[in-house]
């Protein structure tokens, strides 16, 4: 019977939305128990936020200073010790959380990881994409190892709450290394909704031609209640900041409402949103590929059709 | 004088589409253009402005596979690289293997910074980097948009999904790159001229004695689920009429 040992990414206030996304993933493989790991510092409220997910059996804390912040160096190796207390599968999600740490991980364990799960096909055969989501690959991990691997968060509905897990505080004898310092993290302050969990998402490119211009996009998102994001060339360009890039490189969401204003549909950037519910493009070439797979297309000039939409969208 | 390893994989350009073959036994490869995977040209970039600031002496660039990945490391060399190292081996790598392979080349030339792209776009895995510095216990920093060396240590700004994270690593390191590193130089004629002349050493990865990696085993390549091509509609009025009939709007 399979064993699933589920990776909580966490900001020490709060747990990440997308770890119920991950226990979906782990969910699907059909274990016997699916635990989650909870690595930080004072986090015992963050234990009690996971163990409240479904199909959690129990949530294990691992309360350190050296986790006050995730550092894959000094978390690589207790996820690795915890793990081999007879797991058999060891999920995080493919975040950048995740992306860091799991394959850290994996080569201390020394097993090869499947990155970005799609689809769960049996107890060690997964569905993952390849070439910036031009191809879908079936991969089968190797028998009586363990099975490292992250799950691409927009493939997965979150699992309800509703959970009654036990938690429980685990001290590992583990050695961390001193050589990686945590210094800072810079966040943008925002009162929008997050871009990997917001319903809606207002996305601009390279056309918005300036930094100011996007105020134009923050506008309609807010009559929204929507997430901004932006093309890799708007964020090069700096008009606005890296995190809200979206695609291969950027993030991969999946909202029930996504605009695309002035973004030509490369793959790069499709691959990031090929999941969301309603894509709606706005471009003034009617040949841009956008329209190949945008669901409702407006051809016509952003600066005039984006104010219109923030006004028609008013009067109701 | 710091000594700089640089990965550069050879991949199909990221200006073309690739397709599934017929029979999903892989993807259709063959005589399509081949390039320096991205991500590693930046690393690649990084490397030699440290070495033109005077922060590193020698730029090794190394790369894992056939002959034909010689054409790679002679771009490299164009670019700026001093000399190449070609790991030979045959069919096809996964990161632990390449991990593995880059472990022993790190022993034998000891650099103080590993530089690699985040990932290859052919197989997006994200892992090589993770994985190398895993196994040489070593820091890493990965998806870097900015590195500053200072001593023995270098502070790495680094892309998370929250905005910049800044962390300090000990060298020897582990650095893998995002995009906003830096913008690849472009190569002149005369610089691949002089790159014929720069050494590549040409080492067998059998003759290693690595013990093989666990892997993955494909089993098949599909196409992804296509999206439908939708409706154009004509006005904003159309399109708002559209998106409440759906119930996405009020
Ligand atoms: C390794 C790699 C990774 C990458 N990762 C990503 C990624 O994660 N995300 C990503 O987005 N890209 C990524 N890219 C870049 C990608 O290939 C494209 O270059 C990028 O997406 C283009 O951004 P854009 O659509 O904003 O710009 P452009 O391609 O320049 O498109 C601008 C569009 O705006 C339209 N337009 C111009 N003016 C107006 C107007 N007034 N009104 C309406 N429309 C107008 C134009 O018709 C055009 O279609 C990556 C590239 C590489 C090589």
């Amino acid at each position: 019977m399979s064993k699933v040992l589920v990776v909580a990414e966490h900001d020490g206030a709060a747990l990440h939305p997308g770890v119920a996304r991950v226990v979906s993933c782990g969910l699907g493989i059909q274990p016997g128990g699916l635990d989650v790991a909870v690595m930080g510092q004072d986090c015992a409220a963050i234990a009690r936020q996971a163990a409240g997910i479904a199909g959690v059996s129990r949530v294990l804390c691992l309360d350190r200073a050296e986790n006050a912040r995730p550092l894959a160096a000094a978390q690589a190796p207790q996820l690795a010790a915890l793990a081999q207390q007879g797991y058999s599968h060891l999920l995080g999600p493919s975040t950048t959380f995740g992306k860091d740490l799991m394959p850290r991980a994996a080569a201390l364990l020394g097993v090869p990881q499947v990155s970005d799960i799609m689809s769960v096909e049996g107890e060690r055969r997964f569905k993952r994409p390849v070439y910036a989501g031009n191809a879908v690959l079936t991969v089968e991990a190797p028998a009586e190892r363990i099975v490292v691997a992250t799950a691409r968060l927009a493939s997965w509905q979150a699992a309800p709450e509703g959970g009654e897990g036990a938690v429980e505080n685990v001290v590992l004898d583990v050695e961390l290394p001193d050589h990686t310092k945590w210094l800072e993290l810079k966040m943008p302050e925002t009162e929008r909704p997050d871009l990997q969990s917001a319903s809606v998402v207002v996305s601009g490119g390279r056309a918005l031609g300036s930094a100011d211009n996007f105020s134009l996009l923050y506008d309609l998102a807010d009559h929204l209640g929507a997430a901004v994001g932006a093309s890799r060339a708007a964020v090069d360009a700096g008009y606005v900041s890296n995190e809200m890039q979206v695609g291969q490189t950027g993030k991969i969401i999946a909202p029930e409402l996504y605009f695309a204003i002035g973004i030509s549909g490369a793959i790069q950037h499709l691959t990031g949103i090929k999941d969301a519910g309603v894509i709606v493009a706005i471009n003034k070439d009617p040949e841009a590929p956008i329209f190949e797979i945008a669901d409702i297309g407006l051809v016509g000039d952003l600066f005039s059709i984006v104010p219109e939409l923030k006004a028609a969208l008013e009067d109701s | 004088m710091r000594k700089i390893l640089v990965t550069l994989k050879r991949v199909v350009d990221y200006n073309v589409r690739v397709r599934v073959k017929p029979d999903g036994s892989g993807m259709a490869v063959e005589g399509l253009k081949m390039s320096i995977n991205p991500f590693d040209e930046i690393a690649l970039e990084e490397a030699l402005r440290m070495r033109e600031r005077g922060d590193a002496g020698e730029v090794v660039a190394v790369t894992i596979g056939g002959d034909e990945s010689q054409q790679q490391l002679r771009t490299g060399l164009a670019m700026g690289a001093d000399r190449a190292l070609l790991a030979k081996c045959e069919g096809e790598l996964q990161p632990l293997t390449v991990a593995g392979i880059l472990l022993e080349v790190a022993r034998r030339e000891e650099p103080d910074i590993v530089i690699m792209g985040k990932q290859a776009i052919d197989d997006d895995c994200n892992q090589a980097g993770q994985m190398l510095a895993a196994l040489w216990g070593r820091p890493q920093a990965t998806f870097a948009s900015e590195v500053q060396l200072d001593g023995g240590s270098a502070r790495v700004t680094r892309e998370v999904d929250a905005g910049l994270e800044s962390i300090e690593v000990q060298l020897p390191a582990v650095i893998t790159t995002d995009l906003r590193l830096n913008e690849p130089r472009y190569i002149k004629l005369p610089d691949i001229m002089k790159a014929r002349r720069k050494p590549l050493e040409i080492l067998s990865v059998d003759e290693l004695g690595l013990a093989a990696a666990p892997s993955l085993q494909p089993l098949g390549y599909e196409p992804p689920e296509q999206r439908q091509k939708g409706v154009l509609v004509e006005d904003v009025a159309a399109l708002v009429g559209r998106l409440r009939e759906r119930g996405l709007v009020n």
